[in-house]
This record gives structure tokens, sequence and C-alpha cells, in this order.
């Protein structure tokens, strides 16, 4: 196995209470976890599950509450300064700055690091081809699209030649084709041997791009593994999928017992042969309204995990 | 501060003066342009109806460094309240150079350089506009007095800075503003004299930051500052500007790196 660049155990995060009344929050309840170089390496949660938690500390800003983490082999609270001048940080909110010109915000991020301004220029241009923005750096951020301020940021994130980028909900708020043309450019950078680290809701995120990942709920890793994996160890090869008129498909699902998962609107029902589970269910006298068979997925995995959608 | 923070406060500093070129020169026409509109309105408008010295001077020459100072404390309550606040959550600044090696000390010490250039310009614009009506007597004069009305925005720019970085929206900063500068602005010897506030109000008054910048601007423009109380306003007024400044890095760092 090669080199670990994050090596985290029982790593938690307490938030103090707001106020007197409050409650001290436990965002993260410990995980553990190893990433390695060159890796593309994926939490999958649903909000509130602390990804964005985990990320922050993983990102230097956030001291651990309990628990170590090592990140390029430094303390990252000791040493902040010095990982994160390593590390590239893609927000969710791309927190770009809308009233400077697309150069401009590579230029002041550029300079954060340290960088000339001659550097910062030199990097600029090859950051804008790979970002596909070339033609955009004369232009106010307040006139690029939702894709192309993603890019940016991502530029951004690279201005420093990071070992690691660290990207929260890189696609959400994307339209289909931006979204494509995002995971061929992560897919590029991490050929070049960026190691990515990236929570995402979205199942076929993760199924693209991530090496591993761990499925996080209520602030602790329920399982981890390659999709593959967590797919082979947690569900069936698989589904049939069936839906009712309103109201019918929960008590059919209890009579069905343990393979069936009841979502809001269907029914799953995992099996190996699902061609074999729709006979089976006409055998019983269960007529839906729709039966549909498909592969198995890591979106079954995580109802599996966590007994919940997704979009929670 | 290290001497590594002093040279990281300068590219948090950057980034602000990168931003400020875009709309140097609008602000600067409105920083001298406001207060001409406003001497002449209060000093040739309403200033004809106040007859008798105000603190032995007309009431133009009276009112003109209280408004210097008032002024002052209202661009620190823009900068430093509302800015800060909003570098902080909706324009996301101070995150974005937390990601980087900026520690949030360094992100503070940037801001707040840029926060006293853009007091000590909009006071200096706001002297030029004095001078036009012949109440600054030399130039020497007025440095004086654009540095004794930066120190008073110092002041409360500190302070403010150092609390809005934990404030949860602007709708709290709006709540200062209404309750906390507007009576200072109102009440601190700024359009009318202390000494004609009732007694434990003129106290008060006394008491207050502002009236502390309001007394120093006025006498040093009035020609009859003298050393000790002068002293004791800029000693007050920086006591206040270092409280914050170090509050704010306790702020800062939990509000950052939360």
């Amino acid at each position: 196995m090669s080199e670990a660049l994050i090596e985290a155990t029982g790593l938690e995060k307490t938030y103090p209470a707001r106020n007197r009344q409050g409650t001290p929050f436990r965002a993260v309840a410990g995980v553990a976890f190893r990433v390695h170089r060159g890796e593309a390496f994926g939490f999958l949660g649903p909000n509130g599950a602390g990804k964005s938690s985990t990320m922050r500390m993983l990102a230097g800003v956030s001291a651990p509450t309990a628990g170590t983490l090592r990140i390029l082999g430094l303390d990252p609270v000791a040493d902040g300064r010095r990982v994160r001048a390593r590390l590239g940080v893609v927000p969710q909110d791309d927190s770009l700055d809308t009233q400077l010109t697309v150069e401009e915000n590579l230029l002041v991020y550029g300079l954060y690091f340290g960088l000339s301004r001659r550097a910062v220029r030199t990097k600029a241009g090859e950051l804008l081809a790979f970002a596909r923005l070339e033609d955009k750096a004369g232009e106010r951020v307040e006139n690029l699209s939702g894709g192309m301020r993603r890019r940016l940021t991502i530029a951004r994130a690279l201005i420093n030649d990071p070992e690691i980028l660290l990207l929260d909900e890189p696609t959400t708020g994307l339209d289909p084709q931006a979204r494509h043309v995002l995971w061929e450019r992560l897919f590029r950078l991490k050929q070049d041997g960026v190691t990515l680290i990236l929570t995402t809701h979205y199942m076929d995120e993760a199924e693209q791009l991530c090496d591993r990942l761990v499925v996080m709920d209520k602030g602790l890793i329920a399982d981890g593994g390659s999709p593959r994996e967590l797919i082979e160890r947690h569900v069936t090869r698989e589904v049939l999928e069936l839906r009712f008129p309103p109201g019918e498909h929960e008590k059919i699902g209890r009579e069905l017992g343990e393979q069936v998962e009841v979502l809001p609107d269907r029914l799953l029902w995992y099996a190996d042969d699902g061609e074999q589970a729709l006979a089976r269910a006409t055998e019983l006298g269960i007529r839906p309204l729709t039966a549909l068979v498909r592969r198995a997925g890591l979106e079954d995995v995580f109802l599996r995990l966590t007994g919940r959608s997704l979009t929670d | 501060m290290t001497g590594g923070g002093q040279v990281m406060a300068f590219r948090a500093l950057a980034y602000w003066l990168m931003r400020y070129r875009r709309t140097w020169q609008g602000t600067i026409v409105v920083s001298v342009a406001n207060p001409i509109l406003f001497l002449l309105a209060i000093g040739a408008g309403l200033g004809t109806l106040v007859q008798e010295p105000v603190e032995g001077a007309s009431y133009l020459a009276f009112f003109a460094p209280g408004l210097l100072a008032a002024a002052a404390l209202q661009n620190a309550f823009v900068e430093g309240g509302f800015v800060v606040n909003s570098a902080l959550r909706r324009e996301r600044i101070y995150p974005t150079a937390a990601a980087t090696p900026l520690e949030p000390g360094e992100i503070f010490a940037g801001h707040l350089i840029f926060i006293t250039l853009r007091l000590f310009i909009s006071a200096g614009a706001f002297v030029v506009a004095m001078a036009l009506f012949g109440l600054i007597e030399s130039v020497a004069v007025g440095v004086v007095i654009t540095l004794a009305a930066t120190l008073t925005g110092l002041a409360f720019a500190t302070p403010l800075a150092a609390w809005a970085v934990t404030a949860r929206d602007i709708s709290q900063i709006n709540t200062v503003f209404r309750f906390v500068v507007m009576p200072l602005y109102l009440f601190s010897g700024t359009f009318f004299s202390i000494a004609q506030l009732p007694e434990p109000l003129e106290t008060l008054a006394r008491i207050t930051p502002l009236w502390h910048g309001v007394d120093l601007c006025r006498t040093l423009a009035l020609g009859t500052a003298s050393l000790g109380p002068s002293l004791v306003h800029a000693g007050y007024l920086a006591g206040l500007a270092i409280a914050g400044a170090l509050i704010g890095r306790v702020t800062f760092r939990r509000s950052l790196h939360a």
C-alpha cells in the first residue's frame, strides 16, 4: 500500500453551546480513516452527518476535540500554516470575489500563498486553460455561469500546486452538462497524481470519482471501501423496484420482511435475481403499478447503512 | 506579531487594496462632496440661526470638527461593522483567506491596516473640505486633525470588528447602529456643546469615546487645544483601539478556526 497522506484515528469534533441554554453539539463522534497518495477518497452522507466538520479539520482550520489527525505527516493544529500551504480547498459556496475579474481572483489567492505577481500570472494562464476559462481572464466573476465559477474555484485551489485537493460537494447546484465537464477535469487531476478528497450527496458522483469512500451517518463512519466492495458487502446483485398506489406499499413491505426496504414512494426488493423476485411477487398475488429490475448501486448501500434516503 | 506575521498581514492587505482600486475614485469624491454639502447646509443655513458663539466660535467653526469626528465614527461603523461581518458571512472573504497559510490574526491585521487607511483618507478629504471654508489654519494643523479623526475612527473600528466577526448576521449590526451609534452621534457634542446638557447627561457624554474624539478634533481646529487634555483624549482613544485589536485577535481565531 502506498504512503498514507492523511491518517485519522478516534477523530472527534464537538462545538461548544451557542448560548447558556444550548448544549454542545458533537458533529463528529470518533472516526478513523487513511487516505493514500494519488487516491480519490469520498465522504458520503446526508446533511448533518459530519462530512463538512471532518473536511474543516482536514483543511487545517478546525482543531479536533479528540483523537489524532496527521496530514502529510504533520499536525494540522500545531503546523496549520505548513499544512495549508500544501492543500487546495474548494468550498461548496465558491466564495469567489464577484467584484474582481477572473484573473484578479487568482492573483489575490496566489499572493495569500506568498507567490510573486509574476509567478501567479504565469500560473494563471496554465490554470485558466485547465479550467477552460482562457477567454474569460479579464471578465468579472459576476458574469460567469455556475459551472464556470466552480471551475474557477478549482483553478484557484490549484494555484499552489497542492498535493491534496479538498472538494466540498463539488457539483451541487450544477446542471448535468456542467457536472460532466467538472468530473472530467477532476479525473484528469487524479491522473496527474493529485490526491482528491470530496464530500458528496450524489451516488453517481461517488461511483464516478471515488476509488474508496466512507459512508457517514450521525458523526460516525458506517462503513468504508471501494464502491464495488460496499455494494458486494451490503446489497444483493440486483434490486426490484415496486410502486403501488399511495398508502398500500408500507403494508405489503412489512409482509415481505427483511430483504425489502420501504421507501416513502416505493419498495426495494433486494435479490440476486430480480426477475425471479418479480415472479415470486406475482405468485404472492402482489400487483404493483410498476415494476423495475436494475443492478444494485451505492444508493442501495447507503439506504441499508443509514436507513434513509440521501435527499433527507 | 512575528516578522513573518507582518508579511502575512500585508498579503491580506493586498486583497483589500485590489478591491479598493475599483472604487477609490468614487469614494474620495463622495468623501469630499458630502462634507461640503453638509457644511454648506449647516454652516450657511442652520448656522445663521445660531447667533451667539458656541464655545467661543462661530457655529460652523464649532460644528465642522465635531462632524469630522462623528463621520469618523460612521465610517468606522461601516468598515469595522458591516464590512467585517460581510467578509465573514456573505462574501466569505475571511474563510477563503483562512484556507491559505494566513492565520486569523494576520487576516484581521491586514484588514485593520486597510481600515486605518480608509479612515485616514476619508478624514483627509473632510479636512480638505473644511479648509475650503477657511476652517483649517495651516497644512500642519490639517494633518494633525486628520490623524486625530483617524484615531477617533480606530477607537471604534477595532472593537466593532472584534465583535462583528462574532455576530450572526447583519441585523445584529443594525441594532448596534440604532442603539449605540446613533445616540453617540447625537449626544457627544457634535451638534451642540455638551455643557448645555443637564448634569448627569453631561458627565455621561464626557465618558463616551466620541466626545473625546470630538473635543480633540475641535480644540485642535479652534486652536484652543492644550497638551494635557489632548493627551488624555488621544490616550483614551488609543486605549480603545488597542483593546479592540487584542480582543479581535481572539475573536477572529475563534470565528475562523472554529
